[in-house]
């Protein structure tokens, strides 16, 4: 309903959560107990009180699930370059439940860090690295050539133009629901956003000062390239699993349709520099006690 | 959609050392139910188009929760609506052809960077000094091994939502720094894990507050009116009391001790 414009709401798209029988039911008190702090947020955002009328809400991706790839030690394929929390893909499969970042990140701070950074640093030798070196002084010559490229190109786009325009591809096209055309067509945008965005990027300011346009255009840069490769992995996976559903990919209820013989893998992908196709690493799922099955909600 | 014409004055300081100056700026097609920080997005998309250096200001969640963003709206630090951020501020607070002027956080200990940008860094090395707690990780503790009070749970949580932004400061006469310094004192200071290192926090934060350069609180409660999370001046009198204790015991760490 919500995609297709009829929704409620000035935009056509969104769809009411009325709280009216639970505030009857519970008290208002109860309700604010739970839910005060976004319900005041709500009242911000909207000017609309969610306790005398009801609240309009969009489904929306807030989280992708996802991340860098890491060992059990939490360290990444840079040796001693370790990521916790969110930031890493371990503890997440396709799906993921709220108020699940605090989790991972307790759990990668309190009980694994601790002994796998530790003993990283007690059996590593760390020689001095001095800036001269010739991987540091390429590193900076790659940096800086990359930031003068940003700095020339003086084209006629701001970057928050390319931001929205690939999250809008990206929203569009691979999003909860996505199929094989669509996510094609998201390839191809983001390809040409991305020949675009380095011909036609408007930065102004220097690299000498605070310059947040520059910083947001490196980002920019970066998520247009994150945003391909999610739109490749997604294409890969011929199914629907957890927070993707893949279109093709469903029961005749309309559920997601998983397949466990030839997908039960979280895929690594890895870069094999500026345009190549990035390269698949499977990491096998196994599932000893409790083992994945058909979601249903009969 | 009602849409309004808003004057803005903006502070622009290309650098630290340049003097500054307030610009004036005029929106036309301001929509009441932008954020404040979404309509400076679209000064900035405008004054770009324009080929000028966009307005530098900090942001990033933009939910109120990061501590990111901040400067003062028209002499008050967060703009006119009680307990909010300035990203959580939207346009209908305000009205068609209004003039508003945007100035960074004014403190000695916290020097602006570019335009509305400052430095908080001060703001981090109080908390190095002393807002953590020493607690062994690697395990899981029991679940309720520690009897917490729901009043102590309560209080420290509400300590807790301090988000670090700088506002207290920036309303502060003083610039005083006690209602941040406070927030966390009692955050850590309100519960069982708290208390081994609770007077040296006290007296360690206060003093490294001092050294940075924020002036000494007299009680005059701008800080509180100003702060998006409603943080209590009660916690300045919990901080006073703990500093006044930890001051009459207060030792250097020895070398001495050590594990056996």
């Amino acid at each position: 309903m919500c995609d297709a414009g009829r929704g409620v709401g000035p935009t056509g798209l969104g769809v009411y959560l009325d709280f009216a029988e639970s505030i009857q039911r519970l008290g208002k008190n109860a309700v604010a107990e739970r839910y005060g702090n976004l319900f005041e947020m709500y009242e911000r955002i909207t000017g609309e009180n969610p306790y005398e009328v009801p609240m309009r809400i969009y489904p929306a991706i807030h989280y992708t699930m996802g991340g860098l790839w890491v060992d059990y030690q939490l360290q990444s394929t840079i040796p001693g370059l370790f990521v916790l929390g969110e930031a890493n893909f371990s503890d997440h499969g396709a799906n993921r439940l709220g108020a699940s970042a605090l989790m991972q990140g307790l759990a990668d701070g309190y009980f694994v860090i601790p002994y796998t950074l530790g003993n990283y640093l007690a059996s590593t030798k760390l020689e001095k690295v001095s800036a001269d070196h010739p991987e540091a002084k390429a590193a900076k010559a790659d940096v800086n050539e990359r930031v003068k490229k940003l700095l020339s190109i003086k084209g006629k786009r701001t970057v928050d133009s390319f931001h929205r325009e690939l999250g809008k591809i990206i929203w569009d096209y691979c999003g909860m629901a996505r199929n094989e055309k669509g996510l094609k067509e998201a390839i191809a945008k983001v390809r040409a956003l991305k020949k675009e965005f380095w011909e036609n990027v408007n930065v102004l300011g220097s690299d000498g000062e605070l310059n947040q346009s520059l910083e947001k255009a490196g980002r920019v840069a970066d998520f247009i390239e994150l945003g391909e490769l999610m739109c490749i992995d997604a294409l890969d996976r011929k199914e629907s699993c957890g927070g993707h559903f893949r279109e093709e990919y469903q029961t005749p209820e309309g559920e997601a349709q998983r397949d466990d013989e030839n997908y039960a893998y979280a895929a690594a992908w890895e870069y094999a520099g500026e345009g190549k196709e990035p390269i698949l690493n499977k990491e096998k799922l196994t599932f000893e006690y409790v083992h994945p099955s058909q979601r249903s909600y009969k | 959609m009602s849409s309004m014409k808003i004057t803005l004055n903006i502070w622009r300081q290309k650098s630290p050392s340049d003097a500054g100056q307030m610009v004036k700026y005029q929106l036309d097609n301001v929509s009441e139910h932008m954020s404040f920080l979404e309509m400076l997005d679209v000064l900035n998309e405008q004054l770009i188009g324009k080929g000028e250096v966009p307005v530098s200001f900090d942001h990033d969640c933009r939910e109120g929760i990061c501590g990111s963003c901040g400067f003062v709206i028209n002499g008050v630090p967060h703009g006119p609506r009680r307990g909010t951020t300035v990203c959580q501020l939207h346009m209908r607070e305000f009205k068609n052809g209004d003039e508003l002027f945007l100035e960074p956080w004014r403190a000695a200990a916290f020097p602006v960077i570019k335009d509305l940008v400052v430095n908080r860094s001060a703001f981090d090395r109080i908390i190095q000094a002393g807002g953590f707690v020493s607690i062994p990780t690697g395990s899981a503790p029991d679940g309720n091994a520690i009897p917490v009070p729901k009043k102590d749970a309560d209080r420290a949580m509400s300590a807790a939502t301090c988000i670090g932004c700088g506002a207290c400061v920036a309303a502060c006469p003083n610039a005083s720094a006690s209602l941040f310094t406070s927030a966390k004192v009692s955050h850590l200071g309100l519960l069982p894990q708290g208390q081994p290192e609770r007077f040296d926090r006290a007296v360690k934060m206060v003093n490294q507050a001092k050294e940075e350069g924020f002036g000494g609180c007299t009680n005059i409660g701008l800080c509180e009116a100003v702060c998006p999370k409603s943080i209590s001046l009660e916690n300045i009198a919990r901080m006073n009391r703990d500093f006044t204790l930890g001051a009459w015991t207060y030792r250097e760490a020895t070398s001495e001790g050590g594990a056996a």
